[in-house]
């Protein structure tokens, strides 16, 4: 009796986070294109979609193919300051997009440290404005997050695998394609599809470092038509298009995903063979670039920082204090509802892939949408700034709940190939199943998952402008206001008080993941 | 459960007894205006001081957030006061028919005529690029000049922030038919568009470009509140656009009074001597003591330029197509 009841409830898990994913994606949208007719978007909304295409594609395309050296080479290596760097390496991610861009600037800028080295060298210099500028940003902040994913792929051979290669004598290249092309198959689409939704949204990064209106992206367009025109209608199409642009990399995404299909093994720590020669020089040389340049521009961010903390405003901490709740509720919320879709998913439950696409969706979602959907639909029942909290602790969740979902899908797949069938067998209840089984093994992502959930929420800027009232800022519409204020030193004091508490968040939820994981 | 929610009924009935105690203006604004360092809190201490009311803000993004904010909420928002408008959103503003005319008689110093009745203004600036003056120690002295030289400058984008659309009024109103040709001539100084005012400032000052688009008030920030010299605003021969900054009142108030006596204070030397060290711009009254010293350093356009807010809604769309053109490679 318990085995057949317990999909089902399961599921309805997953079905009212998918509810509730959906409510937020498509009802916000809703929301806003009832409050007009329906426009079409002009020459300038269809140029702003090649743009946004071209550098979402190749944003996603770029950082997968370089996070798979480094993955591969973090995988197979062990070092001192490994782990710390894993953690690290998360870091950019967390940034609110501006001061992500500052800090990215301190390095690559027109005045930045590279440019002094040319400089010194007669070379001559770069600028990072322009297409590839827009590039360099997302995969300076998309990088950490495929390595991480990959390399989860890595660590989820079992050990046994490579045993049974060693005994069969493989060659390095028999071995990557029977043991690692097909877990790459089972990771890398999902990863790329993470990330180019992603940048679909991109809206600040793009128009920054783009270097003009022909970096204009389809987010921009939304955020025009929003502000300056008042068309809601308009603002509707365009995050509609965005959705269906969702929807197409989705549908690429479920052509691609094959499952890897290596089958349990004992939980013993992986075993990667770490080749000596030329090997681990291209291993050395691809964690050495890979961790400068995801750090030079975080230590210029320290740097930056460091001046002002001694001058520090007073409402920084209230501002703080309810970041940090905002991040630990949408934490809870997204970590609790992405391991349900998870798990439905991985079970193939009916409408599995209504709950995937469910997951995805909010990647595309333009919080400025969101934002304008729920104050247009909350409006008549609430006072705006009374609901900021709930409404950005709501959407933050959202918004972060596609990473956690991403991390905890593959290994959710094979858990569920592996093991369902022994589960059953013993008729574990439930409760004991997600305690015996579950959770152990999903440590390690839910871990990760959890850490960028938290993160994320204290850097997301996301609907709280909508909302905010005088006296509920978060931390990042704090420092926002302080550029906004010629305070800039100040900003980048209190943005370093951002970077540290979402970095500690991060690393607090990913050691425990790391903890608790069975390798 | 039960006790949570008796206690949240308490709550609301204890906050809504305290309320009705004072009556509330509730004055919807932009987020820098609220801030702790803003002018909002000496604001409200000084108005509460005389009105027997609590003055609460209500923040919301910047101006153009405002305008969005007020459409959204139509007739049934809670707010008495807008605060924080442009010119250059005025005429949009005035065309949702939410707005009642200010009725106020008294007198604003800009330095052009502005008299609108349905809104006040309340501070001003001038548009202009601000520059380091050791490194930049010759700048440009027109549009031309700029386009000439190969100085680096930073912009807003005028489809997300008020500058932005304020330097596109600006060549509007200086060159008119030659504002295409200005465009492509600045297209190669031009280093990035940003999307707000925030973004462009902060990396001109990591040192990304030569100018940037800010106000002639600008160099009073760094000379007062950082004792740093370094900076100024280079004078253009063509005359510089003004940004104003205004107010309104909601024609669906529920407090018309109060609100009648806060677009009074606006004209007071309270509000006005606040304006200059919080909002870093010129107030829309010079207050009997006059300007904070460190003002009278920064430059004073001979030539100031504002198109009306029925000409600048009407100039916007041709002008975003032919700056979009023009900047487009």
């Amino acid at each position: 009796m318990a085995s057949r009841a317990r999909p089902l409830t399961s599921a309805r898990g997953a079905a009212l986070a998918a509810a509730f994913l959906g409510a937020m994606t498509l009802g916000t949208v809703a929301a806003v294109a009832l409050h007009a007719g329906t426009a079409r978007p002009g020459p300038a909304d269809w140029s702003a979609l090649r743009f946004t295409l071209l550098q979402a594609g190749l944003s996603a395309v770029i950082s997968t193919a370089l996070a798979i050296p480094v993955a591969r080479a973090l995988a197979r290596r062990r070092f001192a300051g490994r782990g710390l760097l894993v953690t690290l390496m998360g870091a950019p991610f967390l940034l609110p997009v501006i001061v992500a861009i500052l800090g990215l600037l301190a390095v690559f800028g027109r005045s930045g440290t590279l440019n002094g080295i040319l400089a010194a060298l007669n070379l001559p210099q770069i600028s990072p404005y322009g297409l590839h500028g827009v590039l360099l940003a997302h995969v300076f902040l998309n990088l950490p997050l495929a390595t991480r994913m990959i390399l989860q792929g890595w660590q989820s051979i079992p050990a046994e695998r490579f045993r049974l290669a060693r005994s069969l004598a493989l060659t390095p290249a028999a071995q990557f394609r029977h043991l690692e092309l097909p877990m790459l198959r089972a990771t890398l689409p999902g990863a790329a599809l993470t990330i180019f939704t992603l940048c679909l949204a991109s809206f600040a990064t793009a128009l920054t470092l783009g270097g003009g209106p022909a970096a204009t992206t389809v987010e921009l367009a939304i955020y025009q038509a929003l502000r300056f025109d008042f068309a809601p209608d308009r603002a509707a199409t365009l995050a509609l298009i965005q959705f269906a642009l969702t929807t197409a990399a989705l549908l690429a995404g479920w052509a691609l995903i094959r499952d890897a299909g290596f089958g349990a093994g004992l939980g013993r720590p992986p075993e990667l063979p770490a080749p000596g020669g030329w090997r681990k020089g291209m291993d050395a040389t691809a964690i050495t670039l890979a961790a400068a340049f995801l750090l030079a521009p975080l230590a210029a961010l320290v740097a930056r920082g460091l001046p002002g903390l001694t001058d520090l405003p007073q409402g920084l901490i209230g501002a703080t204090a309810r970041s940090l709740a905002i991040a630990l509720a949408s934490t809870a919320l997204a970590t609790a509802a992405a391991l349900a879709l998870a798990l439905a998913t991985a079970r193939k439950a009916p409408a599995h892939r209504l709950f995937d696409a469910a997951a995805t969706f909010p990647l595309a979602a333009s919080s400025l949408v969101i934002g304008t959907g729920l104050f247009l639909a909350l409006r008549p029942f609430a006072n705006p700034s009374d609901m900021a909290i709930p409404v950005t602790i709501a959407t933050n969740a959202t918004l972060a709940l596609p990473y956690a979902y991403r991390l905890l899908a593959p290994p959710a797949r094979s858990l569920h190939q592996d093991y369902a069938r022994l589960s059953a067998s013993l008729a574990l209840t439930p409760v004991a199943r997600l305690r015996l089984v579950t959770l152990p093994h999903l440590a390690r992502p839910l871990g990760f998952g959890a850490g960028i959930t938290a993160a994320l929420s204290m850097g997301d800027l996301g609907v709280i402008t909508l909302f905010a009232g005088q006296t509920n800022a978060t931390l990042p519409l704090y420092i926002h206001s302080l550029m906004g204020s010629y305070r800039m030193e100040q900003a980048a004091a209190a943005s370093l008080v951002l970077l540290t508490l979402s970095f500690a968040l991060f690393a607090l939820f990913d050691g425990i993941g790391r903890r608790h994981a069975p390798a | 459960m039960k006790t949570s929610i008796l206690a949240l009924g308490l709550a609301t009935l204890a906050t809504t007894a305290v309320a009705q105690d004072k009556p509330v203006l509730t004055v919807l604004t932009y987020d820098s205006f609220t801030a702790e360092w803003g002018p909002g809190p000496a604001v409200e201490k000084a108005f509460e001081e005389t009105c027997a009311c609590d003055l609460q803000f209500v923040a919301a993004g910047d101006g153009a957030a405002l305008l969005s904010r007020i459409q959204m909420e139509g007739a049934g928002s809670d707010a008495d006061i807008v605060l924080g408008l442009d010119t250059n959103l005025t005429a949009a503003a005035a065309a949702t028919g939410l707005f009642a005319p200010h009725g106020q008689t008294w007198k604003n110093t800009l330095p052009v005529a502005y008299d609108d009745p349905t809104f006040l203004p309340f501070d001003w600036g001038w548009f202009a690029f601000v520059h380091d003056k050791a490194k930049t120690p010759n700048p440009p002295a027109s549009f031309d000049d700029l386009a000439a030289s190969d100085l680096k400058i930073i912009i807003q984008d005028p489809r997300s922030s008020t500058p932005g659309l304020g330097l596109l009024m600006w060549v509007k109103a200086a060159h008119g038919d030659r504002a295409a040709e200005i465009w492509k001539g600045l297209a190669d100084n031009i280093v990035t568009v940003t999307p707000g005012w925030s973004e462009a400032y902060g990396l001109f000052l990591e040192g990304e470009a030569d100018m940037v688009l800010s106000y002639t008030t600008s160099p009073a920030y760094h000379l007062i509140a950082e004792e740093d010299p370094s900076k100024a605003a280079a004078p253009f021969a063509e005359g510089h656009y003004l940004q104003v900054e205004v107010a309104g009142k909601l024609a669906a108030t529920d407090q018309p009074a109060l609100a009648d006596a806060f677009l009074a204070f606006l004209g007071t030397d309270a509000f006005q001597s606040v304006i200059p060290t919080t909002n870093w711009m010129y107030p829309a009254v010079t207050p009997a003591a006059g300007l904070p010293a460190g003002f009278e350093t920064l430059i004073q356009p001979e030539k100031s330029l504002l198109l009306s807010s029925t000409d600048a809604q009407a100039a916007r769309d041709a002008a975003l197509a032919e700056w979009q053109a023009a900047l487009a490679r």
